[in-house]
């Protein structure tokens, strides 16, 4: 036998110069968490601020980056809930309302904390491997304290998914020819729809809030049974988060393609 | 059977690691293996174990720099000519070898209240639903392995973070008393603010390395996270500690843990 690695004397905790003693790859997960993330973040801004190609007169297909629409450049249709008197500048984006709440529901979102926190912050980048911070105090801090918000997030959030089914719905009745009309695109707004209300109500806030924060579930079974139906949900919460971002740049690429002529809008009825 | 090479942690914190060829048979797991070494190569070996089935968490260590139990970790679950490290777990003292001193455990689950029910009732009144037993029952099958505490950054990466800072174990713990329907205590001003709840970013180590496979993130720690901001942050609660219905914070458990220096 021999003796391969010296360590520092002291005594206490085992002594290991490396960061870890893992074989595995280890720095993958964090690597495509980054790489997804900022995906999402470059191409959300970029279709934030170009205020162009986000509706499609003819089917009155409203992506949902532009979701409601606010500014007084929005179309006339698209505008659900009005235009504001005035003209938006080039970096107030015509969802204003809506965005910051629902990036900060991604934010505070309980996958997302742990996406981030590994990938970007690396505390810890991987289990059972160094993090580099000599100090840490968690979400001790002030800073930290809109984490413990996620719920009131998850309020709004819920709000806005009821928007973007109203968005998803109305393109239905109207047709090529008036009327009842389906296409490609009414699909993909669809699957996206259902995709965000996954995201949505898996929330673990939504669970809290729906059961979770009863000390008996057997004297309310109601309660109970909506509880374990939304645990259903959440045990899938990172794939709904990860398909609810890819669905929401699928639609809103389709319909930014329909918009500007680039592609056609394939109809299946009507 | 065929030789493979080990290198295990001798010594305490002042140890090395020493490398060792040793015969390994087919269905052996590396519990096995250690225990080969103390019988052919080095009868000083200390590991610490027990049942040898995953039931006692008294094997724990890292293999390969991950947190496992020793007796449950398959040697097939290597490459054949992949050399197996074994070093002890890394958040505690090292007593010698791949034994541990894990008494920051036993005094952190000290410092919790205790499950207090309603001094009215007496035993055998208590009727609880199968689906209230089951939640309360998944924690229950905790072997404390305390391989989630040992993998949790918050402590295994800053030892000062040990003082106020009670693990996923132990805040699994308050979260099941939390649950249970016939306590009476309210522990969650104390799981904010002296078991250390906010410390925890939600990672998820301790679910993935859990040999019990308990959710512990998402069944105890974001549910007690949840009822902290029950308790603090909601405007409601806030608004009615501040016009008289002030909510009765059971303290950690008395005489549990010493008074700080100049306190």
């Amino acid at each position: 036998m021999t003796s391969t690695d010296s360590t520092r004397p002291g005594g206490g905790r085992v002594r290991i110069p490396q960061r870890t003693l893992r074989t595995d790859q280890w720095w993958l997960g964090p690597v495509l968490t980054t790489l997804g993330l900022a995906a999402f973040l470059v191409y959300g801004a970029v279709r934030v601020f170009q205020q162009d190609h986000y509706w499609v007169q003819e089917h009155h297909y409203l992506t949902p980056f532009y979701s409601p629409c606010l500014a007084q450049q929005c179309a006339p249709d698209a505008a659900l809930f009005g235009r504001l008197p005035f003209e938006f500048p080039f970096f107030l984006p015509y969802a204003f309302v809506s965005l910051p709440i629902l990036l900060l529901f991604r934010v505070t979102c309980y996958y997302y904390r742990k996406a981030y926190y590994r990938s970007i912050w690396q505390a810890p980048t991987a289990c059972a491997v160094r993090e580099p911070h000599r100090a840490y105090t968690g979400e001790t801090r002030p800073l930290m304290l809109p984490q413990n918000g996620h719920r009131y997030f998850f309020y709004a959030a819920f709000a806005i998914s009821l928007i973007n089914t109203w968005d998803m719905a109305v393109p239905f009745f109207h047709g090529t020819d008036g009327g009842f009309g389906l296409g490609v695109g009414n699909l993909v707004m669809l699957a996206n729809v259902v995709l965000l209300w996954g995201y949505t109500l898996s929330c673990h806030s939504c669970r809290h809030v729906f059961g979770g924060r009863l000390r008996s579930f057997g004297r309310r079974p109601v309660r109970y049974w909506l509880w374990s139906r939304v645990s259903v949900l959440n045990n899938r919460h990172m794939w709904f988060g990860w398909l609810s971002i890819a669905s929401l740049m699928i639609t809103d690429a389709y319909i930014a393609l329909v918009a500007s002529g680039t592609i056609t809008d394939l109809r299946i009825i009507n | 059977m065929s030789k493979r090479t080990f290198r295990v942690w001798r010594g305490a914190g002042e140890g090395a690691l020493t490398e060792y060829e040793v015969e390994v048979n087919e269905g052996e797991v590396v519990l096995d293996v250690l225990h080969r070494l103390q019988a052919t190569q080095t009868p000083d070996l200390a590991v610490r174990w027990n049942c040898k089935a995953g039931k006692c968490g008294s094997c724990s260590v890292e293999i390969n720099g991950r947190p496992r139990l020793s007796c449950m970790t398959r040697m097939s679950v290597f490459e054949e000519d992949e050399v197996v490290t074994v070093t002890p777990m890394h958040t505690f003292p090292v007593i010698r070898d791949l034994v541990c001193d894990v008494s920051y455990n036993y005094q952190k689950a000290r410092e919790i209240p205790s499950f207090t029910p309603d001094p009215a009732t007496s035993p055998g009144d208590f009727r609880m639903k199968q689906v209230d037993v089951e939640r309360s029952q998944e924690f229950r099958k905790c072997i404390e392995c305390f391989l989630c505490n040992n993998v949790c950054h918050v402590i295994r990466d800053h030892e000062e973070n040990k003082e106020h800072f009670s693990g996923p174990r132990y805040l699994m713990r308050v979260a099941e008393l939390e649950m249970h329907p016939y306590d009476t205590e309210d522990r969650r001003k104390a799981a904010d603010e002296d078991f250390g709840m906010g410390y925890c970013n939600i990672t998820k180590c301790c679910t993935e390395v859990c040999p019990e496979n308990i959710h512990i993130t998402d069944n105890a720690l974001i549910p007690l996270k949840e009822r902290v901001a029950d308790r603090k942050y909601d405007p409601l609660v806030w608004l009615g500690s501040k016009i008289g219905r002030r909510p009765k914070d059971t303290p950690i458990a008395p005489n549990t843990r010493r008074p700080t220096e100049g306190a």
